[in-house]
């Protein structure tokens, strides 16, 4: 498996720059993070919201435990999910393992407290005043919701960002539960960026790593470049 | 008038709320019902195996060919042979290819694995720096070449990874009785491509496949010093690959008669061609086992490792 010895396999003749391969292991990775930050910003923004605005017991103890969820390594959340989709664990009967919904649930779970986190701090400074104009006026708590999502969608585009960033930059937990998975032909199932990588170095290509790594960043500047333009012409709401 | 339609939409949002995050776990569990299958074809199973049948390239060989024959996508998960077969205990692969006898042995007395056949072999070599500090180039026994790595405290890189060449390296210095181990021993803990590489960056010897050594023969500046039983060493050094079946009876989800399909066709007059052509470099990298007139019966039964060895 060296590039330069390809007449023995169709995938090494031109392998760094195989269309197949690298095509389907951008769509992996896209697919897998997009739907995981999509999933994580769903369900972190109420709780965003919810911890902004509301005192409650156990508050203090929520906001620590996001906090820590911030920093979950991404080997520790791996183990956890593989145990919970194996053939063996609680959602054994779904037969999850290996394939890319366990690595988006992975990743859900490294994304979504770090999009909780930093919403909870943009949403945290946005003015009372504000607040209290929104609801003076005859909104409802939606309408004061969405006033506030409006006046912190810098810094809740930064908290997609940096779960976005998490989701697709991180190896650990994907490649335990995605198995890094291509097929014969290259074509990716559950083989991201990171674990693509991963392997490469591992079999001593490390131009080819290179080049994948330089994918991954240009990626990942695309996506910023894409994000913080929608946030900043239609208000954070996307 | 203003207060109840707050209310309203208090209670009618909540409730908006909670049908999102039902459907995105709902989303989140059921869609691998949608488009879990392997973007090929419609049926696939997963084989665990070890870094070295992946890395060397065999298996994209071979599983191409058995996908065009039955339709079948193969998705391999290659990772060191405890692991693999760990995996298989689970009961999240449907077929394990691994070189490591003891422990598909015991795989098998546990009830988790069935039909084992003998599949391929080549064997391990000590590799290093050609200079050779301790002196081991050409050494006859393979034993007494590690003694004098640890005599001479030489650093030494171990796989550390429970993996097939692990498990034999331990057997090595078992055999050698070497049981003081100090700073030149370094378990790495990775798989064999990258303890290739840090042993050409950082020096040292390492124990590897044949296999995997060859395919990156070209990358690399460590010379072969003690060469396994295909060049003529010595029969410790043996590297045979057993294929085995996940036993259904023990995981009723397994994919049974697919993984014996597998196992049939990669056994077979075909598969075995195929795995003997396979070259890098011009160099046979698997010598194939599986066909004899008189076939080795111990290789379907748990048997003393060494008993296996024979080639």
């Amino acid at each position: 498996m060296i590039p330069g010895t390809g007449a023995l396999h169709p995938l090494l003749i031109e392998f760094p720059f195989e269309w197949t391969y690298i095509r389907s292991i951008v769509y992996v990775s896209l697919y897998v993070s997009l739907i995981a930050v999509a999933l994580s910003t769903l369900c972190s923004l109420p709780v965003a919201l919810l911890l902004g605005f509301k005192e409650f017991r156990g508050k203090q103890l929520l906001t620590s435990i996001i906090n820590t969820g911030m920093g979950f390594p991404s080997v520790v959340v791996g183990l956890v999910v593989l145990f919970a989709v194996s053939n063996q664990g609680p959602l054994g009967s779904f037969e999850l393992v290996f394939t890319r919904e366990a690595m988006i649930m992975s990743q859900f779970v490294l994304a979504a407290p770090v999009i909780t986190g930093v919403s909870l701090a943009a949403v945290s400074s946005v003015d009372q005043g504000v607040r209290d104009a929104a609801f003076a006026i005859g909104g409802t708590r939606l309408d004061v919701a969405l006033v506030t999502i409006k006046e912190a969608r810098y810094g809740i585009a930064t908290a997609v960002l940096a779960g976005f960033g998490r989701a697709i930059s991180e190896v650990g937990s994907v490649l335990i539960v995605g198995g890094n998975i291509a097929g014969p032909e290259g074509e990716s199932y559950t083989r991201t960026l990171t674990t693509a990588i991963q392997l490469e170095a591992r079999q001593g290509r490390f131009e080819t790593a290179m080049i994948l790594g330089a994918l991954l960043v240009v990626l990942v500047l695309l996506v910023n470049a894409i994000v913080v333009r929608l946030g900043s012409d239609s208000g954070g709401l996307r | 008038m203003a207060i109840q339609r707050r209310r309203f939409l208090a209670v009618a949002g909540s409730g908006v709320a909670a049908g999102f995050a039902g459907c995105a776990a709902v989303s989140d569990g059921n869609g691998d019902e949608g488009d879990g299958g392997p973007a090929i074809s419609g049926e696939s199973i997963t084989l665990t195996t070890t870094t070295s049948t992946y890395d060397t390239g065999l298996l994209d060989e071979v599983n191409l060919s058995f996908e065009e024959r039955y339709g079948v996508g193969v998705e391999t998960v290659s990772e060191g042979t405890g692991a693999a077969l760990e995996h298989a205990r689970n009961g999240d692969s449907d077929v394990v290819m691994v070189h490591a006898r003891s422990l598909e042995d015991e795989f098998i007395e546990d009830g988790y694995g069935v039909n084992r056949r003998d599949l391929m072999f080549n064997d391990f070599v000590v590799v290093g720096e050609s200079d050779d500090p301790a002196g081991i180039s050409g050494a006859e026994e393979i034993t007494e070449a590690f003694e004098e790595i640890a005599a001479t405290e030489s650093t030494f890189l171990s796989r550390g990874d429970e993996s097939g060449t692990h498990t034999k390296e331990l057997e090595i210095w078992d055999a050698a009785g070497v049981d003081e181990f100090g700073e030149w021993y370094q378990e790495r803990g990775q798989g064999m491509g990258e303890v290739l590489s840090q042993t050409n960056q950082g020096g040292g010897y390492t124990l590897a496949d044949r296999g995997t050594y060859l395919s990156m023969q070209s990358d690399i500046d460590l010379e072969i010093l003690v060469e396994g039983p295909i060049e003529g060493g010595p029969e410790l050094l043996a590297n045979p690959y057993g294929i085995v079946a996940v036993n259904p009876a023990v995981h009723e989800n397994v994919e049974y008669d697919l993984a014996m399909a597998y196992i049939g066709y990669l056994t077979s007059v075909e598969g075995q061609k195929i795995i003997a052509e396979y070259a890098v470099d011009g160099e046979q990298l698997f010598f194939p086992e599986a066909l004899a007139e008189e076939p080795n019966f111990q290789q379907y039964v748990p048997e003393d490792w060494e008993r296996t060895t024979d080639d």
